[in-house]
């Protein structure tokens, strides 16, 4: 805290002293209310789920969440979304580095673009995808004569995840690379590097750690998405079926015991997940820290 | 200076050659065209493709009507929830060091890395008629999942970080010192906040609400799983979307459609003024003169921690 800012106006008594180390009120009452609706809202909720999942025996379990549909349906989810997040790394370096870096006729209107598919509803983006990819769309109409199909099966799922996941590999590296050091790449280039040498020993480096949390912020929205997906996808059991889909049609048979399990499997992962991106994010943190010093 | 030149030279070894630079910037712009315009221009063309009569026809369908109703319901109940959750969460992590601060953080942050099926469903097993509340609220004849209430709550879960995260970083930013200098005043908790913090974090707060907003309006996954998907009753926007999309209603659904793409283009738009208000705020700040205790300051004493 900043307090040695303040002693001259504060007397020499110790009682106000004291008092500055928590001189702001109201801190039981925000930390009191924050708990308390946490608690409603997400975490009895989230234990029911977890209680649920343990009222099933260890077979029961077992055989819900490895059911060859459910076997199936991992496989496009996290295969499809490590593609998705991949193609958004490359592309996302790709456009904050243009963004960052060069100067263009309208570069505001597509700073501000790159953030739609977070204000996009994925129910639109879905069905406006479909319209593009498929045979009487824009794009599929172009493709489908070179027997290229890219709606109704998982190249389409692929598209949606690059769709919703673009802004987070952006967003996490745009600012990194604003940051860096222009005095860097200024003195490779009179230690004598070429451009090339300069970017992938110099600048890579430094914009390495927001890549990598842009990509697993990236995989990790890919992996839960569903709005986006089931429009796109064409939802064939074991060929295009992703794994959320799998705990609604569960649902919709009354299988409350698969879903629930299913959904555990979900958010295992995506616990695990988070806590990856912590880490890299309190990682780049520390990079950071170390290149300002 | 005799290195002015050296400079120069090196200033010029800092960039890519004009053609690298054109290719570079004409390759991004190719693919947010195709993955970022394309579809927004998609969703306009499909509603007008037969003409506007029909386009004003599909909106003015009872259930279409019911669904934007219904829509801004959920926003204006989910919002302010979470508006209040956000500013009180921002406050006590962002002025105040305890124990499990950056566990509280986590835990803050975790339903964004919730599926939102998963989301939906958590609602189900608790409020549902197997769930922990399912028979005492049978009994007493009230309705959760598969009905309103059931499709605000998911909303409000789903939503839950956004205010939160926008605050907490900028308040941990602008640090401590004119709070304290307002306490020092004389001034009451609630007359700090209101007349100190919260012009201070207007523009972080305008951003959280229009984002958080913008994902209540279109959420799609997890009130899917808990509306029941009553028409006229228990469809939003985007349920109703979907609705008339398997209906091969095309028209209809991209008329619905179009007004969320509308709704997300003023999102974009506010959200860029709010950033460029945040910028412009933050940039004064740091060109103050030195003897005023300078918000970076603050920021590395909050963040040492």
């Amino acid at each position: 805290m900043n307090t040695s800012t303040l002693p001259a106006i504060i007397p020499r008594d110790a009682r106000p002293r004291r008092a500055a180390r928590r001189v702001l009120p109201g801190f039981k009452l925000t930390l009191g209310f924050t708990v308390f609706y946490l608690c409603l809202i997400v975490l009895i909720p989230l234990s029911a789920l977890v209680f649920r999942t343990f009222t099933l025996t260890w077979p029961q379990f077992w055989e819900a969440v490895t059911g060859p549909r459910v076997l199936a349906s991992y496989r496009l989810t996290f295969g499809a979304s490590f593609i998705a997040a991949s193609v958004n790394v490359v592309f996302g370096l790709l456009v904050a580095w243009v963004l960052v870096r060069y100067r263009f006729p309208g570069k505001k209107i597509v700073d501000a673009l790159v953030d739609l598919p977070f204000a996009l509803p994925t129910a639109v983006a879905g069905i406006s995808l479909t319209a593009l990819l498929a045979g009487n769309g824009w794009i599929g109409a172009l493709l489908e004569p070179h027997g290229i199909q890219l709606a109704f099966n998982p190249n389409g799922i692929v598209i949606a995840l690059i769709f919703i996941g673009l802004p987070f590999v952006v967003r996490t590296v745009q600012p990194v690379l604003e940051d860096a050091e222009k005095e860097l790449e200024e003195a490779a280039t009179c230690l004598g590097a070429t451009r090339w040498q300069t970017f992938s020993r110099v600048i890579f480096p430094s914009i390495a750690p927001a890549l990598l949390t842009g990509f697993a912020m990236a995989f990790a929205r890919a992996v839960g998405e569903y709005g986006s997906v089931i429009f796109i996808a064409g939802n064939m059991p074991m060929i295009s079926e992703i794994t959320p889909l799998i705990i609604i049609s569960k649902l919709e048979q009354y299988d409350y015991a698969g879903a629930t399990a299913v959904a555990t499997v979900m958010l295992v992962i995506s616990f695990a997940l988070l806590l990856v991106i912590n880490g890299l994010q309190s990682w780049q943190r520390k990079r950071s820290a170390g290149n300002s010093q | 200076m005799s290195t002015q030149n050296n400079i120069r030279s090196a200033q010029r070894g800092t960039t890519e050659a004009p053609w690298v630079r054109y290719t570079l910037t004409g390759i991004a712009l190719v693919f947010m065209f195709l993955f970022l315009v394309l579809p927004l221009a998609a969703v306009f063309t499909e509603a007008l493709r037969k003409g506007w009569d029909a386009y004003a026809e599909a909106l003015r369908e009872p259930d279409a009507w019911s669904a934007i109703r219904l829509t801004f319901l959920t926003a204006l109940v989910a919002v302010p929830l979470n508006l209040v959750f956000g500013v009180a969460a921002a406050w006590c992590i962002a002025k105040y060091e305890f124990k499990g601060k950056s566990f509280l953080t986590t835990l803050i942050d975790l339903p964004f890395s919730v599926s939102p099926v998963v989301a939906g469903l958590i609602y189900v097993l608790v409020f549902g008629a197997q769930g922990w509340f399912g028979p005492w609220l049978a009994e007493h004849d009230i309705k959760i999942v598969f009905a309103v209430p059931g499709i605000i709550l998911a909303t409000i879960f789903v939503t839950f970080p956004f205010i939160a995260r926008e605050l907490i970083p900028l308040m941990q930013a602008q640090g401590n010192d004119e709070e304290q200098a307002a306490q020092v005043l004389g001034a009451t908790g609630w007359q700090t906040f209101w007349y100190v913090t919260l012009p201070n974090i207007q523009w972080g707060l305008i951003y959280g609400v229009i984002l958080c907003n913008a994902r209540a309006m279109g959420e799609f996954g997890a009130v899917s799983v808990v509306s029941g998907h009553i028409r006229g009753q228990t469809n939003t926007m985007p349920l109703h979307v979907e609705i008339l999309y398997n209906e091969y209603q095309s028209v209809a659904a991209f008329a619905v459609a179009s007004l969320l793409a509308l709704l997300a283009l003023v999102t974009l738009a506010i959200k860029s003024m709010a950033e460029w208000r945040m910028e412009r705020e933050l940039k004064a700040l740091a060109e103050l003169p030195p003897e005023r205790p300078t918000p970076a300051l603050g920021a590395t004493a909050g963040s040492a921690h």
